[in-house]
C-alpha cells in the first residue's frame, strides 16, 4: 500500500474500532465519500522515481486517489457507493450535499466520510461514521458540525 | 420516485473526431482512432498504437480559445464542454445556477512530464508557477472559467468511472434544486505515465483492440472529452428545442476485490446495473442497447460480460464496446460513451464493436458487428467500472410524450 | 535460491518474511504465499532487473512463478550467458 491508502486504511481502523457497521447496516448499504488536495500525487512521484529504471506495476496501482477506497472496501467488504473528490480546501459542503442525498435515496444506511491526504511529509486524515441511526454522543450531519469537526481534528493532529 | 432530469445537449472530442459530427460519421463508417503515436514521444512508438486526438496542442489552443500552455487535459474539455452548451442551443448561462462537474485522472500531467524534462537539463528553463495547472482540479477550473460558471465547480476522480459518476452528480444536484443547469463529463489526455504504467500492468494491446473477444489481447490508451448538459424542468421548457432525452436511472457500488482487477462474478458491476435498472423503474428486458465498459483485457471483459449474463438471463440486449473506436480514455470514457449514448438514443443507432471476431466462452452473446441506424432505441444502458473498484452505470431513456 | 528468496522479498516488500519461512517449492500464489496479480507483475520486473530475463506476457507468469523452484528453474535455463 501506499502512505495515501495507509493513512486512509488505518484512520478507519481507529474510526470503526468497537463498532459493527456490517451487521448494524449491511456491506451493500456502507457507502464511503472521500476528498483531498492532492488526489495520488505522492504516489505519482514515488513511481515516476522508478521510471527510471524499470515503471513499477506495485506503484502505478496507487497513482489514483480512489484507490484508498477500494483498500478500505475489500479490508471490510463494503459494496455501497463510492466516490472522490479534488478539492484545494475541505469542502464540508460538498460532502454534506453528496452523503445527505444517499441517504435520503436511501442508497446507503452508513457512510465513512471525510478528508484523506497524504504528500511528502505532511498528511491529514479526518474521517466521520455517518449512520442513520443516532449513536450515544453522536451530532447531526451537518455543514456546521461537520467544520467544527474539521477544525478540531486540525487542532490536535497535525502532519 | 422524483421526474429523471433532462439531458439538453452532448459535445465531444476523441481520436474519432474533433466534434459530435465527425464522430457520428467515423462510427457509421467503422473508422477506428487507433494509429502509430504521433503527438505523444515515448519509448513505446513502434509497438503500441494509441488514439490520439488528430491535433497538436496549438491547434486545440486555436480551436479551445484558450492558450497552448495550459494542459491538453484541460484544452480537450474546453472544446467538448463548449459543443456540448452550443449543441443544447444555450447561448447565455445568465440567470441560471449553472454548473461544471468534470472528472479527469491525469491533471496536467501531460505539462509535468515536459516541465521536468526541461527543467532537469537546464534548471532556468521551466516555469514553476505553470506547475500550478497540473493538479487534477486545476483543469475543471480553467474551463468552468471559460465557460463563465461559478456556482458550482467540481472535479471527481475515481479511475475509469470518474466521468460516469461527475454525470449522476450533476443530475442530484438539480434534482435537489441546487442547481438549474450542469455541464457534467470528463476529460484525459495521453501521457507517457499512463501509457508507462498501464504498460508495467501488462494489459496493452500491442495490435488494435478487440473488446469482448475470446482472443482479446488488452486495451489501447486514447484521449479525449465527452460532455452532457443536464437540465432542470424549468430549464428545459424555456429552451428553444426539446430536450434530447433523459438520464433515468444510476447508480454505483464498490466491487471490494482488487485495487485494479474485477471480481470474477462481476459483483460491482453487476451491483450497478441492478441499481440502475431499479432506480428507473425498468425490467432488463427493457434494455434496448448497452455501451459496453470492454476495454479488451482479458479480466474486465468476462467480469462484466458474467454480471451481463446474471441480470440479463434469458434476453441479452444488443451491446458493443465503443472503445474499439476510441481506445480506453480513461477519466474521459464515461463522459464520452454518455454522449455515444444519447446519441444512440436520439437517432437510434447501434454501433459496431469492431474487430470481433470469437464469441467468449461462458457468455451465451456476443457484441454488434454491425451499424445500424432506425432502430427503435427507448433505453440505452452505458457502463463504466473503474480501479479501485468503482463500478458505475447510466441508464438514459427517451422522453415520454 | 535464497538468494532468490531475498530478492523476493526486497521486491515485493514483504518485510514480515524471512528467506526461510518461504518453502522451495510452497505456492507463492493464493493458497501459498497469498501473492496476487500485481506482485506477479513487479516479479516479472525483478526477473528484468536482476536477471535481464523478458517474460512477453502475464499469462506465462503463471507457470514460472508456481513456486521458487519453477523460477530459479527458469532463470537457469534462460539467463543470458553473459551474466
Amino acid at each position: 500500500m501506499d502512505n495515501l491508502c495507509k493513512l486512509g486504511f488505518l484512520t478507519t481502523e481507529i474510526l470503526l474500532e468497537g463498532r459493527n457497521i456490517h451487521e448494524a447496516y449491511g456491506r451493500t448499504k456502507t457507502g464511503i465519500v472521500l476528498s483531498n488536495a492532492n488526489a495520488s500525487l505522492d504516489a505519482d512521484i514515488a513511481y515516476f522515481e522508478t521510471v527510471k529504471n524499470i515503471p513499477s506495476p506495485a506503484q502505478f496501482v496507487y497513482t489514483l486517489p480512489n484507490i484508498v477506497i477500494g483498500e478500505i472496501s475489500i479490508r471490510h467488504g463494503f459494496k455501497g457507493e463510492n466516490a472522490f473528490f479534488v478539492s484545494e480546501e475541505f469542502d464540508a459542503g460538498l460532502l454534506e450535499f453528496y452523503v445527505s442525498d444517499l441517504f435520503k435515496r436511501k442508497s446507503i444506511d452508513c457512510c465513512i466520510a471525510g478528508w484523506v491526504d497524504f504528500l511528502g511529509e505532511s498528511y491529514r486524515a479526518v474521517l466521520y461514521l455517518v449512520e442513520n441511526r443516532s449513536a450515544a454522543r453522536s451530532l447531526p450531519w451537518t455543514t456546521e458540525h461537520i467544520n467544527k469537526i474539521y477544525e478540531l481534528a486540525n487542532g490536535k493532529i497535525n502532519g | 420516485m422524483t421526474k429523471p432530469v433532462s439531458i439538453a445537449g452532448v459535445g465531444v472530442i476523441s481520436a474519432i473526431g474533433n466534434n459530435v459530427q465527425e464522430n457520428l460519421a467515423a462510427l457509421e463508417q467503422g473508422k477506428a482512432g487507433m494509429t502509430k503515436m504521433e503527438y505523444l514521444s515515448s519509448a513505446h512508438k513502434e509497438k503500441l498504437p494509441v488514439a490520439e486526438v488528430k491535433m497538436d496542442n496549438i491547434a486545440l489552443a486555436a480551436l479551445a480559445g484558450m492558450p497552448a500552455y495550459i494542459s491538453r487535459t484541460a484544452l480537450l474539455s474546453a472544446i467538448a464542454a463548449k459543443e456540448a452548451l452550443q449543441n443544447a442551443g444555450i447561448q447565455s448561462l445568465r440567470g441560471l445556477r449553472s454548473g461544471f462537474i468534470s472528472a479527469n485522472t491525469v491533471g496536467g500531467m501531460d505539462k509535468t512530464e515536459d516541465f521536468f524534462a526541461d527543467f532537469l537539463n537546464d534548471s532556468g528553463k521551466g516555469r514553476l508557477r505553470n506547475l500550478v495547472h497540473h493538479e487534477c482540479g486545476a483543469a475543471t477550473e480553467l474551463v468552468a472559467d471559460m465557460l463563465g460558471i461559478k456556482n458550482y465547480v467540481s472535479t471527481i476522480s475515481t479511475a475509469c468511472s470518474s466521468s460516469a459518476n461527475a454525470v449522476f452528480f450533476a443530475a442530484r444536484l438539480i434534482k435537489q434544486n441546487i442547481l438549474d443547469i450542469a455541464i457534467a463529463g470528463g476529460t484525459d489526455s495521453l501521457t507517457k505515465f499512463t501509457l508507462n504504467g498501464f504498460n508495467t500492468l501488462m494489459i496493452l494491446d500491442q495490435q488494435y483492440c478487440q473488446p469482448f473477444d475470446e482472443n482479446r489481447r488488452g486495451l489501447n490508451l486514447g484521449e479525449g472529452a465527452g460532455y452532457v448538459v443536464l437540465v432542470s424542468d424549468k430549464v428545459a421548457k424555456a429552451l428553444t428545442q426539446a430536450p434530447v432525452c433523459a438520464l433515468s436511472g444510476y447508480c454505483n457500488a464498490n466491487d471490494a476485490y482488487h485495487q485494479t482487477a474485477s471480481s470474477p462474478g462481476g459483483t460491482g458491476s453487476y451491483l450497478a446495473m441492478k441499481g440502475a435498472l431499479a432506480q428507473s423503474g425498468l425490467k432488463p428486458a427493457d434494455i434496448d442497447y448497452i455501451n459496453l465498459h470492454g476495454t479488451g483485457t482479458q479480466n474486465n471483459d468476462i467480469a462484466e460480460g458474467t454480471a451481463i449474463k446474471l441480470l440479463f438471463e434469458g434476453k441479452y440486449p444488443k451491446m458493443s464496446s465503443t472503445k474499439s473506436f476510441t481506445g480506453h480514455t480513461l477519466g474521459a470514457s464515461g463522459g464520452i460513451e454518455a454522449v455515444f449514448s444519447v446519441l444512440a438514443l436520439q437517432h437510434g443507432l447501434i454501433y459496431p464493436n469492431l474487430r470481433f471476431e470469437t464469441q467468449m466462452k461462458g457468455l451465451p452473446f456476443a457484441p454488434e458487428t454491425v451499424f445500424r441506424k432506425g432502430e427503435k432505441i427507448h433505453h440505452v444502458l452505458s457502463n463504466s467500472f473503474g480501479f479501485g473498484g468503482n463500478c458505475s452505470s447510466l441508464i438514459f431513456s427517451k422522453l415520454q410524450a | 535460491m535464497a538468494d532468490l528468496k531475498r530478492q523476493i522479498i526486497a521486491q515485493l516488500n514483504l518485510k514480515d518474511l524471512k528467506p526461510e519461512d518461504i518453502g522451495d517449492d510452497q505456492p507463492l500464489f493464493v493458497e501459498g504465499l497469498g501473492l496476487d496479480s500485481i506482485d506477479a507483475l513487479e516479479l516479472i520486473v525483478l526477473l528484468q532487473q536482476e536477471y535481464k530475463i523478458k517474460l512477453a506476457s502475464a499469462e506465462e507468469g503463471q507457470s514460472v512463478f508456481r513456486s521458487v523452484r519453477t523460477m530459479a528453474q527458469y532463470i537457469m535455463e534462460h539467463q543470458p550467458k553473459t551474466v
